[in-house]
């Protein structure tokens, strides 16, 4: 892999294999700039999920080099990876909000996890729910809402504490096409605001509603680079 | 789209943790498991604190204590001897106190086994002359010695016993009971360690997903112990005041019947504010001991996850 200056994240030659299985991922290298909008595509199974665990540091790869923000964080002390999580903004595929926390509650996690004070965090949080069309819902636990507004809670939660990458697994799953771009409207507003968005999904179809966006494919574990996404300088090409 | 608000990064304080677990206080088995240890541990301790009491007032009030009998048949006799020692024990040096028992006392305290003797003095069974000495310091095997000696010449049908070697099978087995509270102290405080490991492992895995989310958001190890210590260190604090209470309480109502027995030995064993201070001070001990336990399982916990 050649180039890397300037990037938020780089990864060289990484592998992942869990236990004694094969690997899912193989040689993965790639570098993302700030301020890019990455589309991760591939099949069912094909290694999304955990090329984007690697990413949001909820695992080590198996072998390779991993940077993000200018460190290695495959060495970098287990106690300095928070710091470096609280930099990423991450959709989880199912959710994952806390079930027993209201979606103003959920939203409001990390900005409680950074350690901003209570006075400071109901107007932002407020603000991003009526951000997302939940406003009204905002004491409601995430039992009592439907999958499209928990999705929209656990974006809003990802997006609250203005992370530099934003990783999205699936984000528009769950939802009808009209919120989907409406949602995909709020990645790229959020990028252009400067955060580096990675968007997993296997629907091609979304992968024209962002002119600007570059496309990594994942192919049973290897990666394929469609636009360019790859190569230094990116180029910005529209996904076709 | 307006920017949200910018925020600190890597601020140590983590507020409102104690929203992030819900909590189920005094509905949930924690606090009651807890008050029972902590009853049990100030009942234990009481005990070992009133026997350590006894033991050192009893220990005070007979270390210079020393018996004189004077074991001689005729009555005339004996009653010359027991005037010579008497004599010769207050003209030494450290002597504090010589005391002879009168005769009526030494009849009343055998009354309940030998009767009313109520004979002439030379028909009645023979009691030895009693006298009661007090020395200035502990009676140790030399100052007898010597005072043996002294007596030897003059009242040679004197006896000498220090008190303490009466009582020293009473302090040795009531220095085991207190080893043995002491025990069941450090036993007690093992098991409620034991049930604190086992909550705060039950509540790491009912709350796994929260855990992982707040883990995967940038929460530190320190920050989701912290969440734990404050939800058991609570549990901890509201079983200790029950706990204290009922101990207290149990305390309390055995110190009163044990003060009604009127004994001298026994009243030695009363507790005095310091020992309710140290009573006091357990349920303390119980939550910081919960809290760090907490602690411990939960970064133990943390550690196997990235």
């Amino acid at each position: 892999m050649s180039g890397g200056e300037g990037s938020i994240v780089q990864f060289d030659n990484v592998g992942l294999r869990y236990g004694t299985e094969r690997e899912v991922l193989s040689d993965i290298s790639f570098t993302l700039y700030p301020g890019s909008f990455y589309f991760l595509t591939g099949a069912s199974g094909a290694g999304k999920t955990s090329l984007l665990r690697l990413l949001y540091l909820a695992q080590r790869p198996s072998r390779g080099i991993i940077r993000m923000f200018g460190t290695d964080v495959i060495t970098v002390p287990r106690g300095r990876l928070p710091a470096f999580r609280r930099r990423i903004g991450v959709v989880f595929q199912d959710f994952r909000l806390v079930s027993h926390l209201s979606a103003l509650d959920n939203v409001a996690l990390p900005l409680r996890v950074s350690g901003v004070p209570e006075s400071e965090i109901r107007k932002p949080v407020a603000d991003m729910l009526e951000w997302v069309g939940l406003d009204q819902r905002a004491d409601a636990r995430p039992a009592t809402l439907s999958g499209g507004e928990q999705q929209r809670v656990a974006i809003a939660r990802a997006v609250i504490a203005r992370p530099e990458i934003l990783v999205a697994d699936e984000p528009t799953g769950n939802v009808d096409p009209d919120m989907a771009l409406k949602l995909l409207r709020l990645f790229e507003a959020l990028n252009r605001l400067g955060t580096t968005v990675v968007v997993a999904t296997h629907d091609v179809h979304l992968l024209k509603k962002v002119p600007d966006s570059l496309i990594m494919r994942l192919d049973r574990g290897r990666l394929s680079d469609p636009t360019g996404a790859l190569r230094y300088p990116p180029r910005r090409e529209a996904a076709s | 789209m307006t920017a949200p608000s910018p925020i600190r990064r890597n601020a140590p304080r983590f507020g409102s943790a104690d929203r992030l677990v819900p909590h189920a206080r005094l509905a949930g088995p924690m606090p009651w498991v807890i008050a029972i240890m902590i009853a049990l541990t100030v009942i234990a301790a009481s005990a070992g604190l009133a026997l350590r009491n006894l033991s050192a007032n009893a220990a005070a009030e007979i270390a210079g204590g020393l018996t004189v009998q004077i074991v001689e048949g005729a009555p005339a006799e004996r009653e010359r001897q027991a005037e010579v020692a008497v004599a010769l024990l207050s003209n030494r040096e450290e002597v504090a106190e010589v005391r002879r028992v009168p005769d009526a006392e030494l009849d009343a305290l055998l009354e309940p086994w030998l009767g009313q003797q109520g004979v002439a003095e030379e028909d009645a069974i023979p009691i030895p002359a009693l006298i009661d000495v007090r020395l200035a310091g502990p009676v140790t095997p030399r100052r007898l010695e010597e005072l043996r000696a002294s007596l030897a010449a003059s009242a040679p049908a004197a006896r000498l016993d220090a008190q303490a070697r009466w009582l020293e099978p009473v302090l040795g087995a009531v220095a085991s009971l207190e080893w043995l509270a002491a025990g069941l102290i450090v036993l007690l405080a093992a098991t409620s360690a034991a049930a604190v490991w086992l909550a705060a492992r039950s509540a790491l895995g009912s709350n796994r997903e929260t855990i992982e989310i707040i883990h995967l958001l940038g929460g530190t190890d320190a920050q989701i112990a912290r969440i734990f210590q404050r939800s058991i260190g609570l549990d901890a604090a509201l079983g200790g005041i029950v706990g204290l209470a009922l101990g207290g309480a149990a305390v309390w109502l055995l110190g009163r019947q044990f003060a009604g027995l009127g004994s001298g030995m026994v009243a030695g064993g009363g507790l005095g504010p310091v020992d309710w201070a140290l009573l006091a001070a357990i349920p303390v001990a119980g939550v910081l001991l919960a809290i760090l336990t907490a602690r411990l399982t939960v970064l133990a916990a943390l550690r196997r996850i990235l």
